[in-house]
């Protein structure tokens, strides 16, 4: 199978760079090994500046709104932390405080929502808290079930009931100025948000819930669903065990489950993604990538990619595939010509284009800008 | 460093990092609350059932194995197998007379052929529908697939001195649906594959590939036919054959659940087994040339089956639809039909196999094409009983699109 460019990685990276392909009328294929890490999005795309031109099309082609407003956001036990661009549905406030009432709400029976942690946090930061929780028939068969009560299965049937919950909360709310919410409203209908704050005399603001991530699994969806309506090839759940290498080169790759029918392309795009993803693999010797090989520099003693203190950044989390200035891929101390590398699993290695999501989509932009010059060479 | 691949265990189960992505596309948890979820039942579950057996739960049996939870792990956990391994092992249970008769669907096909005309119209009663509701648990929504006489095998072996007449041979698994009940899908194989210059030929004695012996708990039976089958194939393979199929479950079972789940080697065979339209998109891209109708228009939405897209085999299909000149393609969202095979037959889960299925119908209605594209017979019986749309096999559809 014969394609202009083919991209390893699913996620953040892997999308924006298929569809700013795509939208070029390339014709590319995506290989993810399982769902990526946006499946732990916070909604928000951390240190990234105002979002580039083009991202900010691709993404609301795709029916993804953004917002940008420097400050900060809400994180799930109550602290808050730097944030400038984000999905609509993540709020931005000048400063760690947004009311003096708070109403925190949740969902009987949901326990992946801190409300406890939350008032504490919140309480710190000079806020007065109640917390509440609602109970709807609709939830009486998630909650035979507590262990599956999760943020996507309410979400679920949330978008069914939503103008409920705005009844619900509307009978709780007594003076406070701010309703926070759990993240757990709209998967399928990204309009349910802002449904409900203009439903709640209140502001409201939704809280990070623990995994999965009901606005990153959106946001994964709609990014693909986009791609393949662009007519791009998504093949999920499919693994790159392979890739041949002629003179600096790489001629095609070959997957788990094709086997033995090689996948062509004239360029490749590595956007593997981080540890968890299996885009780095680390052992007790060193740590590498596994589809390529390609260069990482890591510190030589183990006792050295970490820090003692947990909170500490990691330097682990630094070590990433190394490139040269068009991202191209280094492999053995030479860049390969038709190689190019995007995304997390350029660890901390190419601090200009930010960190976290924000770096995934900077990366990915660039990476697929190069892919283009390269082709029209 | 090896040693943990020596050390992985069976399910690759240590891998699951509890980050619960499977939890959030299983199609069972989102409508029956009494499915502990794939993660519970697979990777959770199996670290207690390891220490003591005591911790099997009957729920298990709620799994459809439709595998989403597989293609949607980012760590390589094959959680379905886990829960599907762990039925076989610990569930002592004798399945029932209703599960025996869904899961003999070899057995059906070679009693009710000789007099298929008479139980197409027996099954197609409201009365037979309500007894078997009532007696055997079947749901009476469901509408029997019809048999077929005579099957294809028979078609096939009278048109055996032409078929060896072309250059190149495959042999074709059929599978119990094209022989009993839809030999027409077998007839297109054989128009597309003359059409590549192509002869096709029977197996030695096929038999069912057992999936539905697999989930309905007679698993020594599944395994009697796995080894049946893979001498079968062998066969085939030994005389320089490879083997096409029009079913994604069959092919999907003989590949990947053979060994898996029943612990039948089929290392030997695995190979040249494959769907027909890979085998035919391949033929095309080493230069094979197909001659099209040029009037051909149709408005196509494709529907890949659960276990399609676990085989990762899709995209064959997707392409050989798109390459036909006048198709106007969809692709569907990914979800599934909630059919399951025997499941959805099954009158305690009626609901749930309709609930699960709402999302895919409801987009084919706004779709609203001419005609959906699926590769799985199981799947068809469900969409076209749930939204009133056709569905055809992608290898119909070629055969529909080519020159006479």
């Amino acid at each position: 199978m014969k394609f202009d460019s083919v991209i390893i990685g699913g996620g953040l990276a892997g999308l924006t760079a298929g569809l700013k392909l795509q939208s070029a009328g390339k014709q590319t294929a995506i290989i993810s090994t399982g769902q990526s890490a946006l499946h732990f999005f916070s909604g928000s795309f951390e240190s990234l500046q105002e979002a580039p031109e083009e991202m900010k099309q691709l993404f609301s082609q795709a029916g993804i709104r953004l917002h940008y407003s420097p400050g900060v956001r809400l994180m799930p036990l109550g602290t808050f932390r730097e944030a400038a661009l984000s999905l609509e549905d993540i709020d931005l406030f000048p400063k760690a405080s947004f009311g003096k009432k708070v109403l925190i709400v949740n969902l009987l029976g949901y326990h992946d929502f801190f409300s406890s942690f939350l008032a504490q946090g919140l309480e710190k930061e000079g806020m007065e808290c109640r917390i509440r929780f609602i109970n709807l028939p609709e939830m009486e068969k998630l909650q035979l079930s507590p262990s599956e009560m999760r943020a996507v299965q309410i979400a679920r049937i949330m978008d069914r009931i939503w103008e409920k919950v705005i009844q619900e909360i509307r009978l709780l709310l007594k003076d406070e100025d701010t309703v926070v919410l759990p993240q757990v409203f709209g998967l399928q209908d990204a309009s349910v948000p802002s449904r409900i704050r203009q439903g709640i005399p209140a502001r409201v603001v939704f809280a990070g819930t623990l995994p999965p991530s009901v606005p990153g699994i959106r946001t994964q969806m709609l990014l693909k669903k986009r791609y393949q309506l662009l007519g791009g090839t998504f093949l999920m759940g499919d693994k790159v065990d392979k890739a041949h290498l002629h003179e600096g080169r790489v001629h095609s790759v070959v997957t788990q489950n094709l086997d033995n029918h090689y996948i062509e392309a004239q360029n490749f795009l590595l956007a593997s993604g981080s540890y968890f993803s299996k885009g780095l693999s680390s052992n007790p010797f060193g740590i590498s990538e596994p589809v390529f090989g390609l260069d990482i520099d890591f510190a030589a003693e183990r006792g050295n990619w970490y820090s003692p203190s947990f909170a500490d950044d990691q330097p682990y989390m630094a070590y990433g595939v190394k490139t040269d200035e068009n991202l191209h891929a280094i492999k053995d101390g030479k860049a390969l010509e038709n190689l190019y590398v995007a995304g997390a699993v350029l660890g901390k290695t190419r601090p200009e284009f930010g960190t976290a999501a924000g770096m995934a989509v900077r990366s990915a932009l660039a990476a697929a800008d190069n892919i283009l010059k390269a082709s029209e060479l | 460093m090896k040693l943990q691949e020596y050390t992985r265990s069976k399910g690759n189960f240590e891998e699951c990092m509890k980050c619960t992505v499977c939890t959030a596309y299983c199609p069972v948890l989102q409508v029956n609350p009494l499915y502990p979820g794939p993660k519970q039942a697979g990777p959770d579950g199996e670290r207690l059932r390891l220490k003591d057996p005591y911790f099997f739960s009957n729920t298990l049996k709620y799994c459809m194995n439709c595998k989403r939870c597989e293609v949607a792990c980012p760590s390589g956990v094959n959680v379905a197998d886990l829960i599907q391994a762990a039925r076989i092992k610990y569930d002592k249970s004798k399945p029932k007379l209703r599960d025996r008769i869904l899961a003999s669907t070899d057995l059906m096909g070679t009693l009710t052929r000789p007099v298929a005309p008479i139980v197409n119209a027996v099954t197609g009663l409201g009365i037979t529908k309500t007894v078997l509701d009532a007696t055997l648990k079947i749901d009476r929504h469901r509408t029997f697939p019809k048999y077929s006489s005579p099957g294809f095998e028979i078609w096939l072996r009278s048109h055996k001195r032409e078929q060896a007449a072309f250059p190149e041979q495959v042999a074709y698994f059929h599978g119990c649906y094209v022989n009993y009940n839809y030999p027409q899908l077998g007839k297109d194989l054989v128009k597309v594959l003359n059409a590549l210059g192509v002869g096709v030929q029977l197996l030695d004695n096929e038999k069912c590939c057992g999936i539905a012996m697999i989930t309905n708990g007679m698993s020594e039976s599944a395994r009697k036919h796995a080894v049946h089958n893979v001498a079968a194939l062998q066969k085939a393979v030994d005389k320089g054959l490879k083997v096409v199929t029009t079913s994604s479950t069959c092919t999907f079972t003989m590949r990947d659940e053979y060994p898996h789940l029943l612990d039948v080697d089929n290392s030997a065979v695995k190979d040249s087994l494959l769907m027909a339209t890979r085998f035919i998109y391949e033929k095309l891209e080493k230069g094979a040339k197909l001659n099209f109708k040029s009037d051909f228009h149709k408005k196509i939405a494709y529907h890949t089956p659960c276990h399609l897209e676990k085989l990762g085999w899709g995209v064959f299909s997707e392409k050989l639809l798109k390459m036909i000149p006048g198709v106007e393609f969809t692709m569907l969202d990914s979800n599934c039909c909630g059919i399951a095979g025997t499941y959805g037959f099954k009158k305690e889960n009626y609901e749930a196999s309709q609930a699960i299925g709402q999302a895919l119908f409801s987009q084919i209605k706004t779709v609203n094409p001419d005609v959906v594209a699926c590769d799985c017979e199981t799947c068809k019986w469900q969409i076209e009983m749930s939204t009133g749309y056709t569905v055809m096999n992608p290898i119909s559809i070629l055969a529909q699109a080519l020159e006479d």
